[in-house]
């Protein structure tokens, strides 16, 4: 299998604090990953790694067989690895479609001198520009709403239009952080449907973190899982929900389904 | 020469330390700016001038009293222009400070005119001769008068229940109102202190320079708000610190080097400690949380 | 829906015919100046909203460029006798690079923080005008700059002052109208907005708020070049922290972020203290209460960025807007 994301013996350190320790995982291109762990094992922070928005104190970052270590966040966005927020950060006073709009690369590489003297042909670019973004708004089922202010839709409806942002990034691999928090069971699973096609039809690589065990359990084709920074366990559903060290670093701090 | 540009520094910078504590202060509980600050400095001044030539009050007595009347105006200020804001945008904070800020030069501008005002202290101006160095006795009382107030200072927030309570709201709002602490009257009282503070350094200054117009606040507001960010804003000693080593810097500019620029070094230190050291000399650092 | 678009566009249509005419209708050279005045301020107010309104960032210093444009200008024109236009086109740029510098600081430093580092650039702006004797003559000002002149006519009335600033501005407003409802200003917003979420979308916040500061300055170039033709004399003290101050309230109080509102924000505050000149001892006491009491009660301002038409980056497209499309 063809490895798309490597993650090579990678830590960071936060004014001595190790958050996370010398962790090493890959994705397959294809591939549903989960990442899993009690609150404060660095799951965040991964993420954080990986998208740039810290720098590992040591290990490498390998993505689509590039190392990306020394990139800026918004080149990693072109690049092809976009993300979803744990507390999430739409731009409250922009409209639904508009948040889509401007992830959308052909609308945030507008320059200023075409974008203010162009006529025809920035019509046309423009025109294929929103169709698309309408376009993936209604896969997250937003189609409706697309005048609405980000900051006045339901809290669920708000994590499916990040979704839709960094969809509209067009990545290659997509990075969600706990996409299902505060969401009922009904959203869920509708979510679950959402990931499944995001992965399936539209071919994109999901890795997610999440704390609802059943829902991980549920859709993730291999799950890695974290604890005080290190990677403690690696399989695929019953394999974790077997395995001691995973076990006891639950039970060591209290609930298996914790919310942070 | 050179040590007497040192004492001229020291004499100036005692001076924007006393108003940069003024702005560390409610910096350090509110986080914000506060840019009235300046002028409630030059009202001080004007309350000073107004209570010994109009009223011929003793000297002593004036100062004292126009420190209150001083206070009284700067929590005047923060119910009217910043209470009802606290929660709104820094943005809209700052254009409300402004506008007091506007307001208050403008009415100084139509109480007392636009010109300038000596400020006869009844003091006899004598002259020491130590060494090169000239020394006034003004220059004396400057630098015994800022250092007294500054040690107050410390010892009210260290050692007075109001001063811990004032430390703690400082910390966190939040937390201090949850541990019973009524921080609206701490931060009416940080305002108050700062204030009785910039309207000494006004009153000092006024006498210093023989002069008092209504324009005073923005230069020394402007640059007490340098002095407060060279040392560290939101830091006591730091502003302290920060007073000093400006009020020194800039009078070595202003004559090694020239002195039409002299207020241009003050800006510049500004302008590179924001841009490379913006936790200033004693501050901390802080990291945005993702 | 439709119906209501056209009735708008007839509305700008007969108000840019007004305007036209203008000159015609009134003949008070005295009138004529405040409209000059209110042109200018829509130049100098819409420039500082893409800065601060549009992109986030405080400036505290906006005199400071439309006195670096103005002194571009007079200089380019008394010492290298250059064409006018030349020189507004030059002043113009001058001053966008020094904007560009002045971005610079921005880029680590936000807020508060922000504003103190700009009106400290400002200053000393004012003073290198003030002190750099051998160039500007300090305090003394620079008089006798000459008028600008096309072929044989030269602008010797305020009429002609009166057309040239009405292009300058319907240009201003074109061009800010259009940058902030493309690709570019929707990026400026997000970096006001939120900062990491824009970096999250490839946005580099970096390049924004470089570009804001730079346009914004260019623009008060523009005005500045026309302030020094039109006045003809310019010294350190038309440049002074006072003026960055005003430029800054007829952006807030018109609304951040709104280009109808610094256009009318200007034009309030051209106005007003003219009608209150019978009072002039009290108009900028009650300018200051003013400020408090808008941010207290209105600090969206006069016409907010809240009224602004949603999803305009659409609209713009023609042949994709159906019926259903012409909304707000």
């Amino acid at each position: 299998m063809k490895k798309i994301l490597e993650v090579d013996n990678v830590s960071i350190s936060f004014g001595g604090l190790l958050a996370v320790n010398q962790v090493s995982l890959h994705q397959n291109k294809g591939e549903i990953l989960a990442l899993i762990g009690p609150n404060g094992a660095g799951k965040t922070t991964l993420f954080n790694l990986l998208t740039g928005v810290y720098q590992p104190t040591s290990g490498k970052i390998i993505f689509a067989g590039e190392e990306i270590n020394h990139y800026k966040p918004h080149e990693r966005v072109k690049k092809g690895i976009a993300r979803t927020f744990q507390n999430i950060r739409l731009f409250p006073t922009m409209t639904v479609l508009e948040n889509v709009l401007i992830a959308h690369p052909d609308c945030n590489s507008e320059t200023v001198i075409p974008a203010v003297f162009g006529r025809k042909k920035l019509a046309q670019r423009r025109r294929t520009v929103v169709e698309e973004c309408e376009e993936i708004l209604s896969i997250v089922g937003l189609q409706d709403k697309l005048e609405e202010l980000a900051t006045n839709l339901p809290y669920g409806k708000q994590r499916l239009l990040e979704i839709a942002r960094a969809l509209a990034t067009k990545p290659s691999l997509l990075l969600l952080d706990e996409p299902g928090a505060g969401m009922n069971s009904v959203e869920k699973e509708e979510l679950t449907n959402l990931i499944y096609y995001i992965s399936r039809e539209m071919e994109k690589d999901v890795l997610l973190i999440e704390h609802d065990m059943k829902f991980v359990m549920n859709i993730s084709e291999r799950i890695i899982v974290l604890d005080h920074g290190e990677k403690i366990a690696e399989g695929n559903a019953q394999e974790i929900q077997s395995n001691p060290k995973v076990i006891e670093a639950y039970l060591g701090r209290g609930n298996f389904d914790d919310e942070e | 020469m050179f040590t007497q540009q040192i004492i001229n520094g020291l004499t100036m910078g005692s001076i924007y330390a006393l108003i940069a504590l003024g702005y560390t202060m409610v910096y350090g509980i509110l986080r914000i700016v506060n840019f009235a600050h300046g002028d409630i400095f030059m009202m001080g001044t004007f309350f000073g001038l107004l209570l010994t030539q109009k009223f011929r009050f003793p000297f002593p007595l004036a100062l004292i009293l126009a420190a209150i009347f001083t206070a009284l105006l700067g929590m005047l200020v923060e119910r009217v222009a910043y209470r009802a804001l606290r929660l709104s945008d820094r943005l809209v904070l700052l254009i409300s400070a402004l506008g007091v800020s506007i307001f208050l030069s403008n009415f100084a501008q139509l109480v007392w005119g636009t010109e300038t005002h000596p400020f006869p202290s009844g003091l006899s101006v004598k002259s020491f001769q130590v060494g090169t160095v000239t020394l006034s006795n003004i220059q004396v009382y400057i630098l015994i008068l800022s250092c007294l107030l500054m040690i107050a200072l410390h010892v009210f927030v260290h050692k007075t229940k109001m001063g811990v309570a004032m430390r703690a709201t400082s910390h966190s709002i939040n937390n201090a109102r949850l541990m019973g602490i009524n921080t609206d009257s701490i931060i009416s009282m940080t305002f108050a202190v700062g204030s009785i503070l910039a309207a000494v350094a006004g009153i000092l200054v006024g006498i210093y320079y023989d002069a008092v117009y209504p324009t005073m606040g923005y230069t020394a507001g402007l640059k007490a708000f340098t002095a407060a960010v060279l040392g560290g804003i939101g830091n006591i000693p730091g502003a302290m610190l920060g007073g000093v080593v400006l009020g020194v810097v800039e009078s070595l500019g202003a004559a090694y080097i020239s002195s039409g620029y002299r207020d241009a070094f003050a800006f510049g230190i500004m302008i590179i400690v924001l841009i490379f050291r913006p936790s200033g000399l004693l501050g901390k650092k802080q990291q945005e949380k993702v | 829906m439709i119906q209501l678009k056209l009735s708008k566009n007839i509305l700008k249509l007969i108000g840019a015919v007004v305007l036209l005419l203008l000159p015609l209708l009134v003949t008070n050279s005295y009138f004529i100046h405040i409209f000059i005045s209110i042109g200018l301020y829509i130049i100098l107010s819409l420039s500082l909203n893409l800065v601060t309104g549009f992109t986030g960032q405080l400036a505290l210093g906006h005199a400071a460029f439309y006195g670096i444009g103005a002194y571009t200008s007079a200089l380019l024109l008394l010492r290298f006798n250059v064409s006018y236009w030349l020189a507004l086109v030059l002043s113009a740029v001058i001053t966008g690079i020094f904007g560009f510098l002045l971005g610079l600081p921005a880029l680590r430093l936000k807020g508060d923080y922000l504003g103190i580092v700009t009106l400290g650039f400002g200053e000393i702006v004012r003073l290198v005008f003030v002190n750099w004797y051998s160039l500007t003559r300090g305090p003394l000002g620079l008089p006798g700059i000459p008028a600008p002149k096309i072929g044989p006519y030269i602008f010797d009335s305020r009429i002609p002052f009166y057309y040239l600033i009405f292009g300058l501005a319907a240009f201003t407003v074109f061009f800010m109208h259009r940058l902030v409802n493309s690709g570019v200003g929707m990026a400026m917003i997000t970096v006001k907005e939120d900062e990491i979420a824009a970096e999250s979308i490839g946005i580099y916040p970096i390049k924004y708020k470089l570009l804001a500061f730079s346009l914004g300055a260019a623009f008060a170039g523009i005005a500045g070049s026309f302030y020094a033709s039109y006045i003809s004399f310019i010294s350190p003290d038309t440049f002074l922290y006072m003026d960055s101050v005003t430029i800054l309230a007829m952006v807030v109080l018109g609304g951040l972020g709104s280009i109808p509102g610094s256009i009318i924000g200007a034009t309030v505050l051209v106005i007003v203290p003219e009608l209150l000149r019978f009072m002039t001892n009290y108009r900028m006491l009650l300018y200051g209460a003013l400020m408090v009491f808008m941010m207290i009660y209105r600090p969206q301002g006069f016409w907010g960025a809240n009224k602004r038409v949603r999803n305009s980056y659409k609209i713009g497209i023609r042949g994709v807007s159906n019926e259903k499309d012409i909304r707000g």
